[in-house]
Parts: structure tokens; C-alpha cells; sequence
């Protein structure tokens, strides 16, 4: 194909004036992006190669760099837009699906910034959390259904495995694999720091990482990656996945060149093999197979450890983990559909799925109508962006969150969403030695503990404003939200009242 | 306008509470002259009063109290009443006109006992028996509502100044052993009688100051449990909190206290570990029923009553003791009006429930 | 004593620090009127083979070669910090071949030049630590 239909899609501006010629953006670029002319005496730059990822610009000693969206441009068209097009034009060269990575970018409502928070005024204080104790300690698992008392009366502690977490926020599953060993370790680090958990995703737990154990959610997936029984009994809780926000219904596909050694060793496979996860699990056909496979993790496991299932946000995701309920698991993981992904196919990512705010407002009123919302706890995932969002979330219903994009960007992810490249040259969505050396976890722990710790503190500003101390009394409490151009359904759906009302 | 039940009003007000341990019965006008102390804390929207051991006539009957929007609800209801209970006795509460008293609906009083073929028939216990009818009255037949539904107790309330309720319901001819008093000060006006306190559930009943942050959590945990909040009150979901935990959860008042104002994680991380569990235990597996936010709450049953504060203690709340006499109260005044003598005053700490109960001899006898 | 170390493990080879040192010891406030255009002579330096790179300035050895074989006294030990003065060096080389870190150079100004962690310059804190973007070169006590 000799003629070249793409025209790239960013501009490298190097300001001649400030550019020292350090050659680091030429060093830190992994995809060739810059170099240093020597008949020129100069920096030049390739923008064909750029992914706008921000390594070069953020290294940069002088800010002598930028990247911008090139102005090249289509004719105006609002329909067949430049994206559209150019979709075409890598297809009719490919015969390939388009990949993407992270989750969905399109325009569609982001129904937190839909959502408003209230807070107290004369009728009942407002709490001031530098001067009262503001908890947001949170446990996950069953609430018991009966109370039993020993002979001289006193109530025996009958509670089902469960999860403590100082901050109602979990890092969730990404596996090694899909993001590098100093991402995990950075994760794991901070987890035990902060008090919560992170999740292995389906990569298996690297033997590096069994002394985080207690901070570990082990996941269990379609492809069974790395479970064996030391893997179960290493992690505080088991998640089964069913389904990821960012590719509901497929299954994962890391290409053999990412098994090296030590991801074939965590994920229990030949070196060099596809790690091929199916779409669905071949055990679980229906959801009576469910409850056979929670109980089987629960049997491996000496029934000392709560079980997880997590699920995309579906159209009917509220009659989902209605069954799920009651499947003897204790925790339901639900995954909207601005969830990421270090590889999804690009009509999926952006097509498939609905909005955490409305699965997670429906599945908490529905378990609810049921009797049943105390069968489990309910951690949402899916574009948890900020403290904000993690109120609105748990005012609407939800236990707990689960943050990863967050998280990622905390390492210094840029979005530039090519993970599926292999090349990040931030050290997180790679494999490659000397890309992976760039996330030192000594900085990325902090930057992670430094994100849930200021978190906290907005978590605990805003409850306080409410006139709530502690978390539980914000749970499912949506007087504290008020709607705003929203319409009459979605209200209903979320459950809440419209601002002014 | 819309009344109150179809969205909720915050409120402020006062509580006042008197209660003979030694089961001597004393008329309301002692308990009237405490909350009257307190006019300023309500704002003539809304004052009642809880009286226990009222009806010894009919100690084993259930005594409803019934308001009635029209005659014709009130000729619905009483078919439904004839199906479910034996009626032995039936009639208008006495009231008093009284000039800042009005938009009065039809107040009936009804001493009811479940029939038998219906407790079979349904294999309920009895209580919640009547606790099932309660509420489907409350909650299927518009304008009519059942504000009492205990056994040898009474709610009487009204929109208006608690002391002007008071003279209204005539409380000078009723004998207690236990008052509660209760002047509300909302911030909207409520439209009709039912969202007056005190509720009651049974012989539950709950007088309570402050508005609480954590409504809509508590209200949503509730209902899942067959609760209906149809008044949207603080005072209703409270009320039906303590059922709850009391009635169909087996729990002591203590532990019951423990759950709606939880010890702070920092307390219950100092306490010895048998304790811990415990506290833990409650706090998680009820997590939903914590109550946040300002309250002050007395909670009257047969044979005792419960003080309660949240747990920072963000309303006043004051204990008085003089000889078998005990006194609660928003404030001191209100219990040195009626008592300038006590033994003993205090203020008790943010979730230390108080709870006093008649002495052993006069058990039973109430 | 704090002295500068490097981590190999995680030094990236961008080569920063030597462009934050020679800008430090430059005197100009402004990196681009300090480096643009000019070959560098920073004080640390980048070594680099295969996939291996790791940054080295002075050690501040306890027993300094470069110490003992300085012929003017231009090299002394002060507060721990081998330190030059740049008045009394003949510019004999003596310790740039002595060090075996090779840590000492020449510098236009005639005399050697080497790493005084920052001590003489605008900073006061060593600025290839206080640049290095993974951690890879610490100030501290070991």
C-alpha cells in the first residue's frame, strides 16, 4: 500500500528558543519519537510515532515541548467525522478490529457531574472533621441474618468472612501482565498502607507479592490464570469475574510476546503462549453454575474468605445481581461501562454496557424490594474519578468503590490509551525491562497513598458538611443527592429528587 | 399543598418525660406545665403526649388510636377493623374545644384483641399481627391513621402548642405512671395531625428533638424489613428502628442503643476484646440503622422508658432524679418546674442510653 | 555523613542529572541562557553500557586518594565534603588521576572541578537528587 491515508493525529511543538538538545525526550521515548540530528545540530521529531503520552513533555527540563491535536483536518462533516473516517481507512488497510485501551471516551452523560451533594444548614449542624471523629471505616461481606447468644446471653459474634477497609476505596483488578511488576508492588505497597486491598486481576499473584497477601484480592477468572490453592488461601478475598466494564461479554487476549518468564511462571503457562481468557467461564452457563463455582472457591478455602463476584453493568444488571445475591456470594463487584482496559476492541469498549451511576442506583433499590441487600455488600467500579463521585456512589447505595484509571493516573499515566502496545513508557502497561524500571514503587506507593489520603480527607469534609460522622449513615442515604438536568426517568431510575425539590 | 408523609420536613423541639418507679400514677398536668416551660423550643406545629398505664380497664386489650380525614374512611377502617380484631369497646376520645386548636379530623379510640381465626389463620405471633394491620391501615387507607396501637398506653396529638394540645385531650382525667411529652418546632408546615409525635408502634413510643442526617439511609434499611415510611418523619423511621431491633431482633435496650449511636471506632478499639466483638458485631451487622446527626430521643415502652443522645451529643438532654421520680428533659427548667428538689442531675454523655424501668414490686402492677 | 548515592536499579540513563548539575554550578538563574547551545561539563556523569546505566559523582571517601595526593592543598576536607579551592589549585591533574572513581575533571576555569553537593552554589541541596525523576540518586545517611 504505497499511499499513507493517516495523517497523524498529534503535533510535536518544540520551541527551538528553550530546547537544550538533553536528548532526554529522545531517551525516555519508547516509540522513537525524537532524536538528535547531527548534520542539523538539532531535535527533531517524527509525530507520526506519538501517542501523546507526555513522557517527553513531562521530562522535559526546560518546557521546551507540547503536544497538540494536529489541525489537519477532514471536511467538516458532522456526521462522518475525522475519527470516522480514519477508523475506515486503518480497517480497509488492516482487515483488522480496531483495539483501544482504558475506558470508553465518547460523549455520553457522566451522571456523577448530574448529581449534586447537600449539606446542613441551621436545621442540623454541620461536623467539623478537624474537631469530631469523622469514620469511614467500612466492612464488606453478609450482615447476619440471626443473632445468636451464648448461654449467659451475650451475643456471639457470628459474622461470615468479610472485608475491613479504612477508606471505602479498593484498587481494582489489573493483572500482571496487563500492567508491569512495579505497578503491582506499588499497588500492593499502598494498599497495606492504607488499609484496603488490591486486586490481581487474572494474572496470578507474582511469589514476590504473597507477603501482601492480606491486602490481595485474588481474582478468578475464565482463563483460571495462576490459581492453585496456595493462590486462593494467599489473598483476603476471592473474585470471581465475570465481566469487565470496559469489554462485557469477551473474553482477555495477552499476545505470547508479554509471557516472559515471569508471567509465565504467575500465570502458570508456557512462556511465549497467547494467554487466551474465554469470554464466558465454561464452567458457568447459568447461574445456578455460579453458586456451584462460589462454593467451590468457599470449600477450597476453609469458608474463611468472602467471595467476590464481579459483573459488567448490563442492561439487566439489576435481575443479574438479584441471582447473584443469591448465590452465596458476599460481595458483587459491578463495573460500568467507562471502565478500562489494557486492550478491548474499540466498538465494544465504546457500544457495550451502561453507566455505573444507573446499574448501581437499580441494583441497590432492587436487592432492596427483595430483602436482600444485606445478603452482600456492593463495591462499584467504572470511572470512580474523585472524592466526589465516591459519595455520590455510596449515597447512592454502594459499600465501597473500586478505583484502577485513577489509580494509573496517580503513576503517571497520561491517557494516551496504547497500553495494548506494549510500550508505556511511563513503566505501567508494559513488559519491557527498561520501560518497566521507569515506576520506581517507592514513588508510586506514595503517590497512591498520597491520592487516597487526600481522598479521605474530602470524603470526610463533605460527610461532615451532611452532618454525618460516619460512613454507614451515607449509605443509600439519596435525600443527601439532588439531581440536576436530569429527566423524569433518569431521576426515578437514580432515585433521587431533582435540585429545588 | 402537600401534607405531611409526601416529603420531609426537618424539625427542632422539645422532650420532656416524668415516670414513677414505684407505679404511682399521676394525672398529665404535671407534664404539661414541664413542656409549657419549653414554649419557645416549639413553634405550634405540632405537641403530643405518650401515657402509660392509662387503661387498666383494658390492659388486655389493644388500645388504637385512630384520626379520621371523613366519616366515610372511617366506615372503611372500622369494617377492616371488625374483620381483623374483637372490638370491646369503642368511642370518640374525649376532647376539649380549644381556640388555637383546629382543623380537627375525627379522633377515635378502639380497645381491640386479634381474632383467633385470623392469628391461625396468618401462624403471627400476636404482635405482629397487629403490627401488619397497623400498618396496612396506615399505609392502604388514605385518611385514616393509627397514631397508638399499644396495650395500656396512649399517644394523644395535635398541631399546636404542646400545653395547648395537652388541655385539649383533656389529660388532667388521665393516670400514668409514666408521661411523655414532646412541642415540635418543623420547618414546614405539616398539613395534618399524624406527623405530631409521639410515634408509636405497639407500645413503643418515641419523642425525639433534633433532625437526623442519616434519614434516608435509615429509612431505606428499614423498609426492608417490611417497614413502611409513610410520614417521612425522623421520629416514624425511629421508632420502627427500635421495633425492629427490639421486638424482632431480640436485642436489649443497651444494645440497641449501641446500634442507633454507635461508641466511635476509637472506643470500641480500647475496650476488652470480648466487648470489642461485641460492639463490632453490632455495628456491622446493623450498620444501616446507626442514626447520625443531631437527636435527642426518649423512647417510652410498658414498664420503662429510654433517654438516648447521638453520639456527639449535639442536643441538650438532662436527667433528674428526686426520691421514686424520675425526669427528662431538653432542659433543666423543665424538670425544676415541676420539681425544684432533685437528689440528682445530670447530663448524660452523647449514646449513653439511660433507661429506668418500674421497680420490682410494681411490675405487673402497671 | 549524608552523602549522594545512586541506585542503579532504578536509574532511567535520561541523563538528567548531569544537565541539573551543570546548570547548578552554572551561576546563571535560567537553564536555557545557562546550557543552550553549550557542551556540558557536569560534575556527574552517566555511565552507560548495554541495558545498564547508573550515575556517578564524588564518593566523598573517608580516606580520599585525591586528598592525599593533592600537591597544593587545594583539596580539603570540610564538614565531611571534599572540597576544592579553586585559588590554590596549580591544576597538576594529581587527583584526577587518582581518583578511582575518575569523579574529578578538568574544568575551563583551569582548576579540577568536582561534586561539592551543592554546597557552594545557589541550591545548598544536591541537584541531580532533587531532578532525578525515579528516585534513582539519594541524599541521605547510610
Amino acid at each position: 500500500m504505497a499511499i499513507e491515508y493517516l495523517y497523524p493525529q498529534f503535533e510535536v511543538l518544540r520551541n527551538p528558543d528553550r530546547c537544550i538538545a538533553c536528548r532526554v525526550c529522545e531517551r525516555q521515548c519508547a516509540n522513537e519519537v525524537h532524536h538528535f540530528d547531527t548534520d542539523l545540530q538539532k531535535m527533531v521529531s517524527d509525530e507520526s510515532k506519538c501517542v501523546n503520552c507526555h513522557r517527553c513533555v513531562s521530562l522535559c527540563p526546560t518546557r521546551a515541548l507540547k503536544i497538540t491535536k494536529t489541525n489537519h483536518q477532514f471536511r467538516e462533516n458532522a456526521n462522518w467525522t475525522g475519527e470516522v473516517i480514519e477508523e475506515i481507512y486503518r480497517q480497509a488497510n488492516s482487515g483488522g478490529t480496531l483495539l483501544s485501551s482504558m475506558g470508553n471516551p465518547k460523549n455520553y452523560p457522566i451522571y456523577w457531574d448530574k448529581m449534586l451533594i447537600n449539606a446542613s444548614q441551621v436545621t442540623n449542624p454541620s461536623i467539623d472533621p478537624l474537631r469530631e471523629p469523622m469514620e469511614i471505616r467500612t466492612f464488606l461481606g453478609k450482615k447476619p441474618t440471626t443473632i445468636e447468644r451464648d448461654e449467659n446471653g451475650k451475643i456471639i459474634p457470628n459474622l461470615s468472612p468479610r472485608l475491613e477497609l479504612d477508606i471505602p476505596v479498593m484498587f481494582s483488578a489489573m493483572s500482571y501482565g496487563s500492567i508491569s511488576y512495579n505497578a503491582h508492588e506499588s499497588l500492593a505497597r499502598a494498599s497495606k498502607a492504607m488499609g484496603t486491598y488490591y486486586n490481581t486481576g487474572e494474572g496470578g499473584l507474582h511469589e514476590d507479592f504473597y507477603k501482601w497477601g492480606d491486602n490481595t484480592i485474588v481474582q478468578v477468572a475464565s482463563g483460571r490464570f495462576g490459581v492453585e490453592k496456595d493462590y486462593l488461601d494467599a489473598g483476603a478475598a476471592i473474585e470471581i469475574k465475570i465481566g469487565q466494564g470496559a469489554k462485557p461479554g469477551i473474553g482477555g487476549h495477552l499476545p505470547g510476546t508479554k509471557v516472559a518468564s515471569d508471567i509465565s511462571r504467575t500465570r502458570m503457562i508456557p512462556e511465549g503462549t497467547d494467554a487466551i481468557s474465554p469470554a464466558p467461564h465454561h464452567d458457568i452457563y447459568s447461574i445456578e453454575d455460579l453458586r456451584q463455582l462460589v462454593y467451590s472457591l468457599k470449600e477450597a478455602t476453609a469458608y474463611k474468605k468472602p467471595v467476590i463476584v464481579k459483573i459488567s453493568a448490563v442492561h439487566n444488571v439489576a435481575a443479574i445481581a438479584s441471582g447473584i445475591a443469591r448465590s452465596g456470594a458476599d460481595i458483587i463487584a459491578i463495573d460500568g461501562y467507562r471502565g478500562g482496559t489494557g486492550a478491548a476492541p474499540t466498538r465494544i469498549r465504546d457500544n457495550v454496557g451502561i453507566p455505573i451511576a444507573l446499574a448501581l442506583a437499580s441494583v441497590d433499590q432492587r436487592l432492596r424490594e427483595e430483602g436482600i441487600r444485606d445478603n452482600v455488600s456492593i463495591v462499584v467500579g467504572g470511572s470512580i474519578r474523585n472524592s466526589a463521585d465516591i459519595i455520590k456512589a455510596i449515597a447512592l447505595g454502594a459499600d465501597a468503590v473500586y478505583i484502577a484509571t485513577a489509580a494509573l493516573l496517580s503513576l503517571g499515566c497520561h491517557l494516551c490509551r496504547t497500553c495494548q502496545n506494549g510500550k508505556c513508557n511511563w513503566g505501567i502497561a508494559t513488559q519491557r525491562p527498561e520501560l518497566v524500571k521507569r515506576l520506581n514503587p517507592d514513588i508510586g506507593s506514595e503517590r497512591l497513598i498520597n491520592l487516597l489520603t487526600a481522598w479521605g480527607h474530602e470524603i470526610r469534609e463533605m460527610m461532615g458538611g451532611m452532618g454525618i460522622n460516619s460512613i454507614e449513615a451515607l449509605r443509600g442515604n439519596r435525600l443527601m443527592l439532588r439531581g440536576i438536568g436530569l429527566n423524569e426517568k433518569e431521576l426515578e431510575i437514580l432515585g433521587i429528587k431533582h435540585a429545588g425539590e | 399543598m402537600l401534607k405531611e408523609g409526601q416529603y420531609h420536613i426537618p424539625s427542632g423541639c422539645a422532650i420532656s418525660g416524668i415516670f414513677h418507679k414505684d407505679g404511682r400514677r399521676t394525672d398529665g398536668t404535671e407534664i404539661i406545665r414541664s413542656i409549657s416551660t419549653m414554649h419557645d423550643r416549639s413553634n405550634g406545629l405540632g405537641g403530643g403526649f405518650a401515657a402509660y398505664g392509662i387503661y387498666p380497664e383494658y390492659a388486655d386489650c389493644y388500645a388504637f388510636h385512630l384520626f379520621y380525614d371523613d366519616p366515610s374512611v372511617k366506615d372503611i377502617c372500622e369494617k377492616f377493623l371488625e374483620e381483623h380484631f374483637e372490638i370491646a369497646s369503642m368511642s370518640r376520645i374525649p376532647t376539649r374545644k380549644h381556640p388555637s386548636i383546629t382543623d380537627e379530623p375525627l379522633i377515635w379510640r378502639y380497645f381491640v384483641v386479634p381474632r383467633r381465626y385470623k392469628l391461625i389463620e396468618t401462624q403471627l405471633s400476636e404482635d405482629e399481627f397487629v403490627v401488619r394491620c397497623v400498618t396496612r391501615i396506615n399505609h392502604k387507607f388514605a385518611g385514616a391513621y393509627v397514631f397508638s396501637s399499644g396495650k395500656n398506653c396512649g399517644v394523644f396529638k395535635a398541631i399546636g402548642f404542646p400545653e395547648d394540645v395537652g388541655l385539649y385531650y383533656r389529660l388532667e382525667e388521665y393516670e400514668a405512671y409514666s408521661w411523655t411529652a414532646h412541642g415540635r418546632y418543623p420547618t414546614n408546615t405539616p398539613g395534618w395531625w399524624g406527623g405530631a409525635h409521639p410515634f408509636a408502634m405497639l407500645d413503643f413510643t418515641i419523642v425525639h428533638n433534633g433532625e437526623i442526617s442519616s434519614y434516608d439511609a435509615n429509612r431505606r434499611s428499614i423498609e426492608m424489613h417490611g417497614y413502611k415510611c409513610d410520614l417521612l418523619t425522623d421520629t416514624e423511621a425511629i421508632t420502627y428502628i427500635f421495633d425492629y431491633l427490639i421486638r424482632r431482633k431480640g436485642l436489649t435496650l443497651e444494645e440497641a442503643a449501641h446500634v442507633v449511636a454507635a461508641p466511635f471506632w476509637s472506643t470500641i478499639e480500647k475496650m476488652p476484646p470480648q466487648q470489642k466483638a461485641e460492639y463490632t458485631y453490632l455495628r456491622d451487622a446493623f450498620a444501616g440503622l446507626l442514626i447520625n446527626g443531631p437527636f435527642s430521643i426518649m423512647l417510652g415502652f410498658t414498664g420503662g422508658v429510654m433517654a438516648l443522645n447521638d453520639r456527639l451529643k449535639l442536643r441538650s438532654m438532662v436527667v433528674g432524679e428526686k426520691d421514686e421520680d424520675v425526669y427528662i428533659a431538653s432542659e433543666e427548667a423543665a424538670i425544676r418546674v415541676i420539681q425544684p428538689e432533685l437528689d440528682k442531675i445530670w447530663a448524660p454523655r452523647g449514646g449513653e442510653p439511660v433507661i429506668v424501668t418500674l421497680n420490682e414490686d410494681a411490675q405487673g402492677k402497671e | 555523613m549524608k552523602r549522594v548515592y545512586v541506585n542503579e536499579k532504578w536509574c532511567l540513563g535520561c541523563h538528567l542529572c548531569e544537565y541539573n548539575c551543570a546548570f547548578a554550578n552554572s551561576g546563571v538563574d535560567d537553564m536555557v541562557k545557562a546550557l543552550k547551545g553549550k557542551t556540558i561539563a557536569p560534575r556527574i556523569r552517566v555511565e552507560e553500557s548495554d541495558s545498564i546505566n547508573f550515575a556517578v559523582s564524588c564518593r566523598h571517601c573517608d580516606n580520599p586518594l585525591c586528598v592525599k595526593g593533592c600537591i597544593s592543598g587545594a583539596l580539603s576536607i570540610q564538614d565531611g565534603v571534599i572540597s576544592i579551592d579553586s585559588d590554590k589549585c596549580v591544576g597538576c591533574y594529581t587527583c584526577v588521576l587518582s581518583c578511582p572513581y575518575g569523579c574529578i575533571s578538568t574544568s575551563e576555569a583551569g582548576a579540577v572541578q568536582k561534586c561539592e553537593l551543592c554546597t557552594k552554589n545557589a541550591d545548598g541541596i544536591p541537584q541531580c537528587v532533587a531532578g532525578c525523576p525515579n528516585n534513582a540518586i539519594v541524599f541521605e545517611e547510610r
